[in-house]
């Protein structure tokens, strides 16, 4: 029973971290409809660029400071050369665009900043700590703890500011938001910088974990079965697809793996998201789509 | 007038004609082309960025201090494969007829999946391909395989020198009976080329044989290190490659298992490997055919020649002596010290693939050599022949201290004549499915 329970514990915690990642991508989705595929790319560079200050001998506060600046102004970049010129353009071409994006963000990071591996401290020990006799991680129960910190200030961001109300109007009904006046080009530099910098969270804790590396970007696939669990449009959703996702790979791979020869759990959450498909298409919170005919 | 000015422009163009194709061939005369088969970029980047720099450095050391192998200067070219085998296989395609008349008399694939693509079109080509610390394992066995060659330490010698490093820590190889020992391993063909000798070495020595995957890329692996606290293993062996590492070695020290347990192998034992893994990389063993350090004979030599007159390929100083930058030096040495063997017999002029195999299948560097070249320590003895293309078979157990690798062993050698009989058995297999009749050796 105790194996049970801190393989659980143990995977539900990881899931926070996952749930990070996916947030970066509901946030664009929501305010686009943009299944961002650079946020990967966004979530490397930010860890870099964190890491490259630091190198050049900056506090932890100064570089985290910067490196937000730097999210904030490559946010207002990408809106003004990539996304505003593709206004009313097809979704697909939009999708195609944060392909092409992703390589290039990828490239730039490595060409300025190097590719050898760096390694990344943020003063959290990774050490086994014991709740009875189960063994939790020191570093998890803190990521947890970020997570659901950046979480909670995403949920004021976007409930108790009028910035807030203008991205979900932009949500619900983007011709209707702007027949009222809301700006649609503010709304996506607002996102996409809010994007960056949760990117820039989540390839911390990823960051501290395995080192500050191209790898990084790939974390990202860990995000598309928890949208497909939870939903595209839902933070909640990203977060309770994280945990599920979390959850079900370590308890597949303990109880599952050794039948078949280990190794299941990158294809697991995949197999589960299919699960889900068939059952609930929009994801558990995700908005259903009704079309008319 | 009209008629002479057209003869004018038709014995300029003939002569022009005439001296671009003489001058390129008059260069290449005395030119040996080595093709770089480069990852600069993508996942892999952080790993091969040093290595190209230890070969680039090692070349233009032979040309800039000793004027060439023999007089012949060396030439390269790089080609960005991003480690992958649709890449690797055009970078070869490109590179296999030489670069402008200098031949091609060795080709390193630089990667695991263009090593497996390329093998059949190598022997095709008759270009040898060296893979010194990957490719096929029974690719040993010459007769069948004339063309490859997985030159240094195989896959399966490895295993055996890791289980013989055990036997050496737990005092002789009667006291592995009832050992428990794990290999963690990357979920790939690489991962699993050690489950065959290890089962085998398992039944001679009586140990427990644990085998626990971890699929690509490896950033989480909590439910393999769970299931390493549970089973409670002696000795785990870390056969993994990328970010899988560090993230192993992290996610250990979560689970509470010792890292001086842990052996990580030729692919889990760079810098790059560790320096992630911070705090809890310290006593982390690695195996290694080409240990970290800048104090071998060669690096004071290339420090003098070429770091310091500003001539190096190397971007970060700090590098000089990791393992992979020594690992480039390695694979440039042995191309280069074939090639000098080949001379022996064909004369001091460029080779092609088919002389640059006989100058492998000749190759015999003895301490004395690696003496001479400044390889000592650096390099193990080494000895190819048509039926070996593997030759050594040992490596060195390094530890990192947080800041270097500390060599603790000097070569631990594998146990070959128990696995050979195990690779002639692939080899066979192998010969009886591509319709390929084994060459006679004593024929050679």
């Amino acid at each position: 029973m105790n194996f049970f329970l801190e393989t659980l514990v143990g995977g539900l915690l990881a899931g926070t971290l996952y749930s990070l990642v996916a947030i970066g991508f509901v946030l664009i989705y929501k305010a686009s409809g943009v299944f961002n595929f650079a946020q990967g790319a966004m979530l490397l560079f930010a860890a870099l660029t964190f890491v490259s200050l630091r190198e050049r001998g900056l506090s932890f506060a100064l570089a985290l400071v910067l490196t937000v600046l730097v999210m904030i102004v490559g946010a207002l970049l990408i809106e003004r050369l990539v996304l505003r010129p593709l206004v009313n353009r097809s979704q697909i071409t939009l999708f195609m665009a944060t392909l092409g994006l992703s390589f290039i963000i990828e490239g730039l990071a490595q060409g300025l900043m190097g590719a050898q591996v760096r390694a990344l401290d943020l003063g959290i020990e990774d050490v086994p700590l014991f709740v009875g006799d189960i063994m939790v991680s020191q570093f998890d129960l803190v990521a947890a703890g970020v997570s659901g910190l950046t979480v909670a200030v995403l949920a004021l961001l976007f409930n108790k500011t009028r910035i807030g109300v203008a991205l979900r109007a932009v949500a619900d009904d983007t011709r209707a938001a702007l027949s009222l006046g809301i700006n649609l080009n503010r709304i996506w530099q607002i996102v996409w910088a809010v994007a960056g910098v949760v990117g820039l969270v989540a390839g911390l804790l990823w960051g501290a974990r395995q080192g500050v590396q191209f790898s990084l970007s790939l974390v990202v696939l860990k995000a598309l079965p928890v949208l497909i669990i939870g939903g595209f449009t839902s933070i909640g959703g990203a977060i309770v697809g994280g945990l599920i996702v979390g959850a079900a790979e370590n308890l597949a791979e303990a109880y599952i793996g050794p039948l078949i020869g280990g190794g299941i759990t990158p294809w697991f959450a995949y197999f589960l998201a299919l699960i889900f498909l068939y059952i609930r298409p929009s994801g558990l919170f995700g908005d259903r789509i009704i079309e008319r005919v | 007038m009209h008629a002479t000015f057209k003869r004018s422009l038709a014995a300029i163009g003939l002569a022009l004609g005439a001296y671009a194709a003489l001058v390129p061939a008059a260069q290449a005369a005395n030119e040996q082309f080595f093709p770089l088969a480069t990852y600069r970029v993508g996942a892999y980047a952080s790993s091969g960025i040093p290595v190209w720099a230890g070969m680039i450095d090692y070349l233009r050391y032979i040309n800039e201090v000793e004027g060439g192998i023999n007089g012949v200067k060396l030439v390269w070219q790089e080609c960005e494969t991003e480690w992958t085998a649709e890449k690797g296989i055009e970078c070869y395609e490109r590179f296999k007829n030489g670069l402008n008349g200098a031949p091609v008399a060795i080709y390193a694939p630089n990667g695991a999946p263009a090593a497996y693509a390329l093998a059949d079109k190598a022997e095709a080509d008759r270009i040898p391909l060296i893979t010194l610390g990957y490719g096929r394992t029974e690719a040993t066995d010459g007769r069948v395989f004339p063309y490859n060659f997985p030159a240094m330490l195989t896959f399966y010698s490895e295993a055996s020198a890791f289980i013989n490093y055990v036997a050496e820590r737990e005092g002789g190889l009667d006291k592995l009976k009832g050992k428990k020992i794990a290999t963690v391993y990357h979920d790939s063909a690489y991962g699993r080329e050690t489950q065959g000798p290890l089962a085998l070495l398992a039944q001679k020595y009586g140990f427990e044989n644990i085998q626990i995957a971890v699929a690509d890329p490896g950033n989480e692996q909590a439910g393999q290190w769970r299931q390493v606290r549970q089973l409670k293993p002696d000795w785990v062996f870390l056969r993994t490659w990328g970010v899988s590492t560090p993230v192993a070695i992290k996610t250990a020290a979560r689970f509470g298992y010792p890292v001086e347990r842990i052996v990580g192998d030729i692919w889990a034992s760079s810098n790059e490997d560790v320096l992630p893994a911070g705090e809890a990389g310290k006593g982390y063993l690695a195996l290694t055919p080409y240990p970290g350090g800048a104090d071998f004979d060669i690096h004071q030599r290339i420090r003098q020649y070429i770091l310091d007159t500003g001539k190096s390929d190397l971007k970060d100083p700090k590098s000089f002596g990791s393992v992979y930058y020594n690992s480039g030096l390695v694979n440039a040495a042995i191309a280069v010290e074939a090639i000098r063997t080949g001379q022996k017999k064909f004369g001091n002029r460029p080779l092609n693939g088919e002389e640059g195999r006989w100058g492998l299948e000749h190759l015999d560097l003895g301490d004395a050599r690696l003496k001479e070249i400044g390889f000592l320590g650096l390099m193990q003895p080494l000895k190819l022949s048509c039926s070996d293309h593997e030759g050594g078979g040992a490596a060195k157990v390094q530890q990192w201290d947080g800041q270097q690798w500390k060599l603790i062993t000097d070569w631990v050698q594998a146990d070959r004549a128990t696995l050979r009989p195990l690779i002639d058995a692939k080899a066979a297999e192998y010969a009886k499915e591509k319709g390929v009749t084994a060459r006679d050796c004593a024929a050679q």
